[in-house]
């Protein structure tokens, strides 16, 4: 396998919703990339997009809708789908595309645009379960993720209020995030107080429904050297999926990203990822997956999460800082778009173009996606 | 975002620019139907709980009674061997409390939703269903339930045809 690396990435804004169609968000975000490696549209040879459900937009076939804008027009170009998971997953498909010797470089592109879909796209997420023994029952995502948050509170004794400060942090964060959707200043007592949904989620403890695109150029390292002397390494990649017989699953902890996080670790070569690492961007839909996916990523141990989000190590300024970006709880949620964005954070941080949100001597992180119905993890690593 | 980057591309359209008509929207609605085939397990679960009972199958292989029922075993991935009536009752693994609706919006009541481990299942082997004639702060982890079923001539062959799961009665 070949080295691959990053040579530039790109954002657009996240917002609730966007005059942009998904074409042109893919469009902008793509470009920025592009110039920041320093490339063409002509010097791409493959492309690899991700986007989420097709019922967001209402257009079927994503894929090919967002061809254009994604620079995929005339080239070998696919589209990659993993629910929530599809952030991450579109640059590991990027990633397999330079690592294989198929092609030198790969433009990645994830979008999303969830405001098309009234009253909420929450609504597109009720096929996701069974047809015959589950939705009869009146079925809504939110049900998995209060179900689940349930089940991680009783099993490690940790509390709302507990998990209340990862909302806090993150949302504090992202103020320090020109394209953030929802930061902001907020106590504990501001999530507790915010509006039951489906308990033991809150309002606050949800990250928000966002239109936005996220892009990255991968490269092999050949012509890495030709256009940066400040290349980012993808060294990791893992991924793994579980039942979608969910309700027969120990739901306190994700058992496949372990999994996945052990496949990139061991590409890596990371024995140690508290150690060897310097911080994370963790999929943080809601506040109790950033402590859920702390523990399958084994940056500690089952339980700990909570305790080091109190201890203030999680802090961007901390010892393992975890979401300085402001993650999907601050910066916002448009669903692939959304953990390329992570993507994109890690690229930023370890080249040291963080500005404000900057980790120092930060050389290697992890990011993970998660989705489906709670059964995808999607690990990718990074180091400079 | 980079140091790098001065301006991120994006126009935000606000609640007030929708109300106002500022920016044209192309409204469109559709209406699908479907029939979906029950499945061989899934189907004999249906006929169970039309006569008031739950079944589970057996793997051979790994000696796990699964429910919701499957003709193959996704562990050993292999047939599964044979139908076994399970307890209608189990345990709570976990539970949650819904103020909203499919489509985000807000109910009158709130339901219990919970998901069961069915007596006579393995360890884990739950179900997704929902509790009653319990308030939402009585209800534990780990709590006794049994199902309320719908009069024989109501039950219909659905998941449905159980109402609801209560805390268990003493016998």
């Amino acid at each position: 396998m070949r080295r691959v690396a990053v040579i530039g990435a790109g954002m657009t804004l996240f917002r609730r919703r966007m005059l942009e169609t998904g074409r042109e968000l893919s469009y902008e975000a793509s470009k920025m990339a592009l110039d920041a490696a320093g490339m063409t549209f002509k010097d791409v040879e493959s492309v690899v997009l991700g986007t989420a459900p097709d019922m967001f937009d209402g257009v079927h076939m994503k894929g090919e809708y967002l061809l254009e804008g994604a620079g995929g027009l005339g080239k070998p170009n696919s589209r990659v789908y993993v629910g929530g998971g599809t952030g991450v997953f579109t640059p590991i498909g990027g990633w397999w595309h330079v690592a294989s010797g198929l092609f030198d470089s790969c433009l990645v592109v994830a979008e999303e645009k969830m405001s098309p879909l009234h009253p909420h796209p929450q609504y597109a997420f009720w096929s996701i379960f069974d047809h015959t023994t589950e939705r009869p029952l009146g079925v809504t995502l939110l049900w998995i993720f209060a179900l689940e948050m349930r089940r991680y509170m009783h099993v490690h004794n940790v509390t709302e209020e507990d998990i209340a400060l990862v909302a806090v942090k993150n949302k504090m964060n992202a103020l320090d995030h020109p394209c953030a959707q929802i930061a902001a200043k907020i106590t504990v007592d501001d999530v507790m107080k915010s509006e039951k949904m489906v308990w033991p989620v809150k309002r606050l403890d949800v990250s928000p429904p966002s239109d936005g695109a996220a892009a990255a150029v991968l490269v092999s390292e050949e012509v890495a050297r030709k256009y940066t002397d400040d290349p980012v390494w993808i060294d990791g990649v893992g991924w793994n999926v579980d039942s979608q017989y969910w309700t027969n699953r120990e739901l306190c902890y994700p058992a496949y990203l372990e999994s996945a996080a052990k496949m990139a670790y061991k590409m890596a070569k990371i024995e140690n990822p508290r150690k060897q690492l310097d911080f994370a961007e963790v999929y943080d839909p809601f506040d109790y997956k950033e402590l859920h996916h702390m523990e399958g990523l084994l940056l500690c141990g089952k339980g700990e999460a909570a305790k080091l989000t109190r201890d203030g190590v999680t802090q961007r300024n901390g010892e393992f800082p975890i979401n300085p970006s402001g993650g999907l709880l601050g910066v916002g949620n448009p669903i692939a778009a959304a953990g390329m964005m992570k993507v994109c954070e890690l690229f930023w941080q370890l080249r040291g173009e963080a500005g404000k949100r900057q980790v120092q001597n930060a050389e290697r992180a992890v990011t993970n996606g998660w989705g489906d119905l709670m059964q995808v993890g999607t690990v990718l690593t990074m180091k400079r | 975002m980079s140091s790098k980057i001065a301006k991120y591309e994006g126009t935000e359209i606000t609640p007030e620019d929708l109300r106002r008509e500022r920016y044209l929207m192309t409204t469109y609605h559709t209406s699908l139907s479907y029939a979906w085939s029950s499945g061989v397990a899934t189907g004999k679960y249906l006929a169970g709980l039309k006569e008031g009972e739950i079944w589970g199958r057996r793997c051979n292989g790994c000696e796990r009674t699964l429910v919701p029922p499957r003709m193959y075993c996704e562990q050993c991935f292999r047939a599964t061997s044979s139908w076994v009536r399970l307890e209608d009752r189990g345990k709570v693994v976990t539970y949650s409390v819904s103020y909203v609706n499919s489509d985000a919006s807000r109910r009158d009541q709130p339901i219990i939703v919970a998901v069961i481990e069915i007596a006579g299942g393995s360890p884990m082997m739950g179900i997704l269903h929902l509790l009653g004639e319990v308030a939402p702060e009585k209800v534990r982890v780990s709590m006794e339930v049994e199902a309320v079923w719908k009069s024989q001539q109501d039950r219909e062959g659905a998941i449905t045809d159980i109402v609801y799961f209560r805390p268990r009665r003493k016998e």
